[in-house]
């Protein structure tokens, strides 16, 4: 399909035709200190004029030079606890006159849109479809959202300190399918969309769109503005080659650096629950005081809790060195012999959100280094 | 796959004190799904939690499953309160199961310390019931004392077709068997290293041994086998807890093939 231009002043029409298809509008919005993915139901609650300063444990909203939709990067949250909610009932069971019955839970969430999908959180949803639907027992629930999801990516025009997108090949232009893609372009004489459909519904959506067709100097100016992102993360610190970074974990499972990390490390999770691809979970068991009734729920559970790793006689993973070992060697290392490719997109949630400022990009150069000693 | 199914505990029977076997049956008349030896299934007794078992019975059995299980805690003290007639809640099977085409014309040596012998008890089952089809079957059983030793009355039907190595760490004047860790039985152990197999079941460090005692006497670690234990709550790949290494225990195991995760079996609290 073509690129086509469209004003930034129509971007509400879109937002407009998603609700009017019956979606359940997902975007950026700005929630008192921290830009957060969550329902919006126009382009006003969209975070313009506002970008992220994102560091080692340290997330700061500022006010932008411009009035760029989405001059942010990545939200605090990630897309996942919309495809996949944090808790959820699995099913119910009731014991009549001595007889078991399962009764398993239905779907009946709306059909959701993202609006704002940067191309490492596309990557990460690919990522998570591969545990809950690639498999032999696929997660119904995840299946019904993500097939019915409609996505709106947005190429990164900006890059914040902590993004390492660009070491892990995962942007920060995006590269995957999406239903709709959108180029910000903003200078002081114009603002608007390059809009490029990659599906038939995107191309219905973007058909009823009052857009018109980009010439070249427009494309040109997208292409520049998404290189300027690049820019950014090339020349930053956090800019690393990752083709090896399996094979340097496999033999580095008992490095000094592991104990480094772990006086540091305070296995809060946060890092788990921030990443858009950890996926693990735990269910609970319940009943109600009649004893006749029970319920299964399963929540969001992370590797660094203690009785993750628990079977009789103790805790496998005790000390928090196993505990961010396996973090990190799952999302670099095994989760490519799991999967086929690695569990890090390089959004960088993991750095911003770790209260004692763990970077996990700064943990890979040490455990390089203390090998070359 | 996340819903149980309804089964019917048809009968119970207590092997030794805190270890007994259910036997399963379907409540409706739908087939029970096959299985294959060293898979398993997630039980669920109402008001408690799920745990995951291994099938301990006969996979020529198509109408139940039979299952053998210590009560250790929660759950299976619940399982342990079941009755016949009660219902269960049961997903499965899950996991890979022992290389049964592997075996054919092999030397088996099935390796099983305490509890393990379970798990192994489906694949004795089918070397029993073929067992021309084998070069030879050895079973080395080891457990604490000999009140401890499971399913004792066919441990003396199965040595008309194999040899029963039994050992037991302390015993009484009665005991006529071996007295010590298994591995000094498997020390003493005559097989061929170009045409012999192992299948090793118990704790984790039992098998460790184990293997190393296979491996001292030049065993290629191609030809050895082993079930793994790891905590688990959905069974199909999702929930991350079994994670070891690269591998999910559920669904990647629980037997593994020695030679593909010696690194990871040495590797501490991973
Ligand atoms: C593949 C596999 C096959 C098994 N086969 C058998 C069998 O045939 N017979 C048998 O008696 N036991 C078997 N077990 C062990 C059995 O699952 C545990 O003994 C049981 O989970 C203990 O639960 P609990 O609530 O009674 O004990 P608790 O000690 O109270 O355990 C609490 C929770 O920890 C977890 N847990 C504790 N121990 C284990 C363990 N060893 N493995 C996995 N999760 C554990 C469970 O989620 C359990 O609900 C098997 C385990 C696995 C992984
Ligand atoms: S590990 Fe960190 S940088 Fe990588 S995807 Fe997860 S949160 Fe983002
Ligand atoms: S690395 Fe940081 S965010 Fe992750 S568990 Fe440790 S202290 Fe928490
Ligand atoms: S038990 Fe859930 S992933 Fe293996």
């Amino acid at each position: 399909m073509q690129t086509a231009i469209l004003a930034a002043a129509d971007l509400d029409q879109l937002i407009q035709l998603l609700i009017v298809e019956g979606f359940q509008v997902i975007g950026p919005v700005r929630d008192q200190h921290a830009i957060l993915y969550d329902q919006i139901s126009s382009a006003a609650d969209l975070p313009q004029g506002w970008i992220d300063q994102q560091e080692k444990g340290s997330y700061r909203l500022e006010q932008s030079p411009n009035q760029a939709y989405f001059g942010h990067t990545v939200a605090a949250n990630s897309w996942k606890k919309f495809l996949n909610p944090p808790r959820r009932r699995l099913w119910r069971a009731s014991r009549e006159n001595g007889q078991l019955v399962f009764q398993a839970e239905s779907n009946e969430a709306p059909p959701l849109a993202f609006i704002g999908v940067r191309s490492c959180e596309l990557h990460a949803i690919r990522i998570q479809d591969a545990v809950y639907i690639q498999g032999s027992h696929p997660d119904e629930l995840y299946r019904s959202n993500r097939q019915r999801l409609f996505n709106v990516s947005v190429n990164c025009t900006r890059a914040t300190a902590t993004c390492f997108c660009a070491s892990m090949n995962t942007g920060p232009e995006v590269s995957l399918p999406s239903d709709i893609n959108l180029t910000e372009v903003i200078d002081a004489e114009q603002h608007y969309f390059l809009v490029k459909a990659g599906s038939p519904a995107g191309e219905r959506i973007v058909a009823q769109l009052p857009t018109r067709a980009a010439d070249q100097t427009a494309q040109q100016a997208g292409r520049e503005a998404i290189g300027a992102a690049l820019q950014q993360m090339q020349t930053g610190p956090r800019y690393f080659d990752s083709s090896d970074v399996k094979e340097l974990l496999y033999r580095n499972l008992e490095s000094p650096s592991w104990d480094d990390v772990a006086e540091r490390c305070l296995s809060c999770a946060n890092c788990t629950l921030a990443c858009p691809t950890c996926f693990c979970s735990a269910v609970e068991d319940s009943t109600d005081l009649t004893g006749d009734h029970a319920e299964r729920w399963q929540r969001w559970d992370s590797c660094f809790t203690n009785d993750f790793s628990y079977i009789h006689g103790g805790t496998i993973r005790e000390s928090t060195r196993s505990r961010y070992r396996q973090w990190m060697t799952h999302k670099l290392a095994t989760w490519i012999d799991q999967f086929g490719h690695s569990g890090c997109v390089g959004c960088g949630r993991c750095i911003s959100w770790c209260p004692v400022g763990i970077d996990i990009t700064e943990e890979l150069l040490h455990i390089r280094a203390a090998e070359a000693k | 796959m996340n819903t149980p199914r309804v089964l019917q505990v048809h009968s119970r029977r207590e092997e030794i004190p805190g270890t007994f076997t259910l036997q399963l049956r379907a409540a409706d008349d739908q087939p029970l799904p096959s299985f294959v030896p060293g898979q398993f299934n997630m039980l669920y007794s109402f008001g408690a939690g799920e745990v995951p078992i291994s099938f301990s019975g006969s996979a020529r059995e198509t109408d139940s499953y039979t299952h053998t299980v210590r009560a250790l805690g929660k759950n299976t003290e619940a399982l342990q309160r079941l009755l016949a007639a009660d219902d269960i809640g049961v997903r499965g099977p899950f996991g890979r199961g022992w290389p049964i085409p592997e075996l054919a014309g092999k030397q088996v040596l099935v390796i099983a310390g305490g509890l393990g012998l379970a798990p192994l008890r489906p694949l004795i089952y089918h070397l029993n019931d073929n067992y021309q089809q084998f070069a030879g079957i050895q079973l080395f059983y080891g457990d604490r004392h000999p009140q401890q030793l499971l399913y004792r009355q066919e441990l003396q039907q199965w040595s008309a077709n194999m040899q029963v190595n039994l050992s037991v760490d302390q015993a009484g004047p009665d005991w006529h068997g071996h007295i010590g860790v298994i591995t000094s039985l498997l020390n003493n152990a005559v097989f061929p290293l170009d045409n012999t197999i192992a299948l090793v079941c118990g704790p984790e460090i039992m098998m460790r041994f184990s293997i190393q005692a296979l491996r001292a006497k030049d065993l290629p670690g191609e030809a050895i086998y082993l079930s793994m234990e790891r905590n688990m709550h959905c069974a199909i790949g999702h929930c991350g807890h079994c994670q070891w290494g690269p591998t999910f225990v559920c669904k990647d195991g629980p037997v593994f093939r020695y030679a593909d995760i010696e690194k990871w079996l040495y590797t501490r609290e991973l």
